[in-house]
């Protein structure tokens, strides 16, 4: 494996990518930042389409700042409202358009297997910004990333993934990604209606990942070398007053951190509402805002890699 | 014309032109006339046979169906509600063809996702794809919202039945 076999791939799933992949994903964004503080432009000339179907803040500015780092330029929709979709026009045909304006398309959109179906369409790279509830590719790398770089290594470690484990996108790509590594354990920690889907379940077990479900988040703390909190998020449930019973049942307090091992990584995909308390921020746990900048390395990294961008 | 047998055994009528699904699973005769399309209004001379003895099965349901013969795509629908069919195809009153009905690793065209949020239930040019991902008990997985569909979701989406188990 080596960086040329990404040459024109498309990232639509986690599921796609091996351990060789990651690690040379990895590798790239570890060589970002010298690009970012040099007046180097390996992308120079090529052109993202940023196709947000869904609000987004992070992922779509994320991919934006990664392109125009690498000295390319970019054509954003940003409000579905304001594209054709409103007019009933398929993603199929939307997809078939955009790549005549541009080199590769980030996308997010709310149906679930979107990406799957728009890298079928498309002619030029497809990189998966969120598929509905189903998966978050991108945030799972730079997710990765940094609990490797807080960690140095993910073997052998116990991760405890809170909140939102049914509807959580983060989540399941994260728990994907975390089964191509050796020995690490998770603690799964969540209201009972929120429970991880027993598909994901399945494919961790075909894995031989350790995971252990459980409902209290003041007993895994003790026990684990990384806490990942998720948003419970409203929009995915079918009624409200579903999400009125659970959506305080898990915050995360400076207080019940003095029961960690140490100065363990907090991590959170964002945006928060209350799940992690200000009090929490200027600890050494706090590393969720880190998290973000990374996320412009390992974007910067796929868009480099799949397009081709000399690194030297 | 029935055939001579002991009274222990099942009396076949035989047809002349036509189809003989056997070792359908049973209970699932009504199902299959339905995936078939055929309601008998619109003129089909189709026997069943529902829940009779099998030596192979214990309990098995027969469809008999003159003047039609099936096409691939309808056998493999079968094959998702019954693994075990047999079918037979019949010109002149003999039997010209049998085979098993045998799930493809890969279904395509057919059931409708039963995830209402894949993009499969848009309005989109792609075909409904799924990975078998066990045979009995059936398992099937969404291609596109890995979603996994169970016998009685399969039965649900194709057919207007609500399932046949509660």
């Amino acid at each position: 494996m080596s960086r040329k076999s990404f040459l024109g791939k498309s990232i639509v799933s986690i599921k796609d990518l091996t351990r060789e992949d990651l690690d040379i994903i990895f590798e790239e964004a570890d060589k970002m930042e010298q690009i970012i503080k040099s007046n180097k432009k390996p992308l120079d000339g090529k052109i993202l389409a940023a196709l947000f179907m869904e609000p987004s803040t992070r992922t779509r500015l994320s991919f934006e700042a990664a392109m125009h780092h690498l000295g390319g330029s970019v054509i954003t929709v940003s409000d579905p409202k304001s594209s054709s979709a409103v007019k009933g026009e398929s993603l199929s045909d939307t997809i078939r358009t955009v790549e005549n304006y541009c080199d590769i398309i980030a996308i997010r959109h709310p149906l679930e297997g979107s990406a799957r179906l728009a890298a079928e369409f498309s002619r030029v790279p497809i990189l998966n910004g969120g598929s509905g509830a189903e998966e978050h590719p991108t945030q799972a790398l730079l997710d990765l990333y940094t609990l490797l770089k807080e960690l140095k290594t993910v073997e052998g470690k116990s991760i405890a993934m809170v909140g939102d484990l049914k509807y959580g996108r983060t989540i399941h790509s994260l728990a994907y990604i975390l089964s191509k590594y050796n020995a690490v354990k998770l603690y799964f920690v969540s209201p009972p209606s929120l429970r991880i889907k027993a598909e994901i379940k399945n494919d961790l077990k075909e894995a031989g990942i350790e995971f252990h479900e459980v409902e209290s988040l003041s007993e895994v703390i003790p026990l684990v070398d990384a806490i990942y909190m998720t948003r419970i998020q409203k929009e995915r449930f079918p009624q409200e007053a579903e999400y009125e019973k659970v959506k305080d049942a898990y915050v995360l307090t400076k207080e019940l951190l003095t029961f960690a091992k140490g100065p363990i990584p907090v991590l959170h995909p964002l945006p928060r509402v209350n799940e992690i308390s200000y009090d929490v921020d200027d600890t050494k746990h706090a590393v969720y805002f880190k998290q973000m900048y990374n996320g412009v390395l390992v974007r910067m990294a796929l868009l480099n890699l799949i397009l081709g961008g000399e690194v030297k | 014309m029935a055939k001579k047998s002991n009274s222990s055994e099942l009396k076949v009528s035989k047809i002349k032109e036509g189809t003989v699904i056997d070792h359908v699973d049973a209970g699932m005769a009504l199902i299959v006339l339905e995936m078939l399309g055929i309601t008998g209004r619109e003129g089909t001379v189709a026997t069943l046979s529902m829940n009779v003895v099998s030596k192979k099965t214990g309990r098995k349901d027969i469809v008999k169906i003159e003047n039609r013969f099936l096409e691939y795509n309808e056998i493999n629908q079968i094959a998702l509600i019954s693994p075990n069919a047999t079918i037979n195809e019949i010109k002149n009153f003999t039997v010209v063809k049998k085979f098993d009905v045998q799930l493809p690793e890969v279904i395509v065209g057919f059931p409708k996702c039963i995830n209402p949020r894949c993009i499969t239930n848009a309005r989109e040019p792609q075909v409904q794809t799924y990975y078998v991902k066990s045979v009995d008990p059936l398992k099937i997985r969404c291609k596109y919202c890995n979603t996994n569909m169970d016998k009685n979701d399969v039965v649900k989406q194709l057919t207007k039945y609500s399932g046949i188990t509660k």
